[in-house]
């Protein structure tokens, strides 16, 4: 199968029918790309036209290419030729399964694979408070677990060479740990998120309004040093919301 | 002029999906005419008449509606070549999953909710067996790996199929069906059904309301599997 070393958005139309401000994007492995904007903005739309590898066939009307081609009709839909991994915004799964029934269809759907079934869980449990096991019904998990077994399923059964990532910050999982688990090396990765710190984490971002692409910001050395003072303060938040989820008291915290 | 026969269950995304395939064989060239089928009552003539294409609707009352849209291609097709439609587009009603109401010789369409679950392609029967397009619709409300375990049970349920992905909503999947269409054959002469039609022989279809089972003549089917004939 042939390597992915590009991957290209061409622009369509925003929501009022008027051109994207930026004719064209491209995006290499190893690179994280993130997608900033006011919610209804119009991110995930744009994430889910990379998914779908559209066209010009969606309301966007962008058109995707691969290594600066059109991909052909199998590749666009048969998820063994779809070398696409997207963790959406949904929080919950629907479908009337267990959870090892479950991962098996999947990994037979990516030929890949039962034991890695048994991978995908104990990573999901590393990412959530409560674990998950195989013979738990899928419709009953929390959001925060069902989120982190949809990250895990991504990391191992889904494992792709484009990676798109919707708001990982939203269900109380472990933000930074699942993003280091999804956004290996020589990956090509884009992340929808509303946090600072995962924003200013990526090398470029590129800002949404009204349905279409309005610029893509390179991330400054400036705003790398706020990215490091925020990830401190980030992580001092975290080990107190741990505590307060433990039942532990915060009394002797101090404000920085 | 070309048939479509869309078949799935109630709220799958019949009609959304049609609209969207409508606009797409209208800015090819193609017209297209529609026929709902449905029992009661239905709205969905409002739904395409926006579109302003040609568009009838038949009330199959206490009928089957497959049964009585079967019984009335003729009348449809003549319909349809009245209105000099390039192709005819019927949407069933979509109730009963032991018929499948396709022809042979025209596109057989079988739209399927994917928030229903994985295992509902093994559940509907013909309707998905004996389709030569499945449309699976909502995808959006689900994980990437739902609906590619989704995917993976309707391959299993029907090999040859066409799978589209495709969403009511913001019309994906749209362009892909028109394209399908415009590439088919025309409709022939003498039509006949891919699958039977089910067992309807007693004497509930002629109008008994008595449940005790000495009230039922005909073909009757036990809970055991058990199938008799009563009567004379
Ligand atoms: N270019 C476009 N043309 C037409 N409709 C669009 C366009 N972009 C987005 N939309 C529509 O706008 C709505 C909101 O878009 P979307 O869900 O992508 O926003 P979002 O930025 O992800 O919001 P949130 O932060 O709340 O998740 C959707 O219904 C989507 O279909
Ligand atoms: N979220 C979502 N909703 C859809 C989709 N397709 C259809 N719907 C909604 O599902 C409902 C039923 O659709 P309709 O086309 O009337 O179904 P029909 O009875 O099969 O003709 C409507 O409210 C549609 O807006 C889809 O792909 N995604
Ligand atoms: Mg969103
Ligand atoms: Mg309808
Ligand atoms: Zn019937
Ligand atoms: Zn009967």
């Amino acid at each position: 199968m042939q390597d992915i070393h590009e991957l290209t958005i061409i622009c369509g139309v925003d929501k009022s029918g008027n051109r994207e401000d930026v004719e064209r994007i491209r995006i290499c492995p190893g690179e994280i790309v993130g997608i900033v904007g006011p919610t209804g903005s119009g991110k995930s739309s744009f994430i889910s036209d990379i998914e779908q590898l559209s066209q010009g066939d969606t309301p966007t009307q962008r058109k995707i290419l691969i290594n600066g081609e059109a991909p052909g009709r199998d590749i666009r839909t048969d998820p063994r030729k779809k070398r696409i991994a997207q963790l959406s915004q949904n929080m919950h799964f629907l479908a009337d399964m267990t959870v090892e029934e479950f991962l098996k269809m999947h990994a037979k759907s990516r030929n890949r694979n039962f034991d890695t079934v048994e991978k995908v869980i104990s990573i999901a449990n590393t990412l959530t408070g409560e674990s998950v096991h195989p013979d738990h019904q899928l419709t009953i998990l929390s959001g925060g677990q069902s989120r982190a077994l949809m990250a895990a399923d991504i990391a191992v059964i889904s494992d792709s060479p484009i990676v798109l990532i919707d708001e990982i910050e939203n269900a109380g999982i472990k933000k930074q740990e699942a993003l280091k688990l999804l956004a290996c090396e020589g990956k090509i990765v884009l992340v929808v998120t509303h946090d600072p710190v995962l924003a200013l984490m990526t090398k470029r971002r590129i800002v949404m309004r009204n349905g279409g692409v309005r610029q893509v910001i390179t991330t400054s050395p400036g705003e790398m040093d706020v990215c490091n003072e925020l990830l401190k303060l980030d992580n001092y938040i975290m080990s107190l919301r741990n505590t307060i989820r433990q039942g532990g008291l915060v009394e002797e915290a101090v404000i920085v | 002029m070309k048939l479509v026969v869309v078949a799935g269950t109630p709220g799958s995304g019949k009609t959304s999906i049609l609209m969207h395939t409508i606009r797409s064989l209208k800015q090819s060239g193609t017209s297209p005419a529609v026929v709902k089928i449905d029992c009661l009552w239905t709205d969905d003539d409002k739904r395409f008449n926006r579109l302003d294409v040609p568009v009838r609707i038949g009330l199959s009352r206490d009928m089957c509606p497959d049964h009585f849209a079967i019984y009335n291609t003729e009348e449809i097709l003549q319909w349809a070549r009245e209105q000099d439609a390039g192709v005819l587009l019927n949407e069933t009603a979509g109730l009963c999953l032991r018929c499948a109401p396709y022809p042979d010789d025209c596109l057989a369409v079988c739209v399927i909710d994917v928030t229903t679950g994985p295992n509902t392609p093994l559940k509907v029967g013909p309707l998905l067996t004996t389709a030569d397009v499945v449309v699976t619709t909502k995808g959006d409300i689900v994980s990437q790996a739902e609906r590619e375990v989704f995917r993976e049970r309707v391959n299993e349920a029907n090999h040859d199929c066409r799978i589209i992905e495709a969403n009511g909503l913001s019309g994906q999947g749209a362009s892909e069906l028109a394209e399908i269409i415009s590439e088919m054959p025309d409709v022939g002469q003498e039509l006949s059904l891919r699958h039977n039609a089910p067992l309807a022989i007693c004497t509930l279809c002629t109008g008994e309301m008595r449940v005790a089972k000495e009230h039922h003549l005909g073909v009757l089917r036990h809970i055991d599997g058990f199938t008799e004939y009563k009567g004379e």
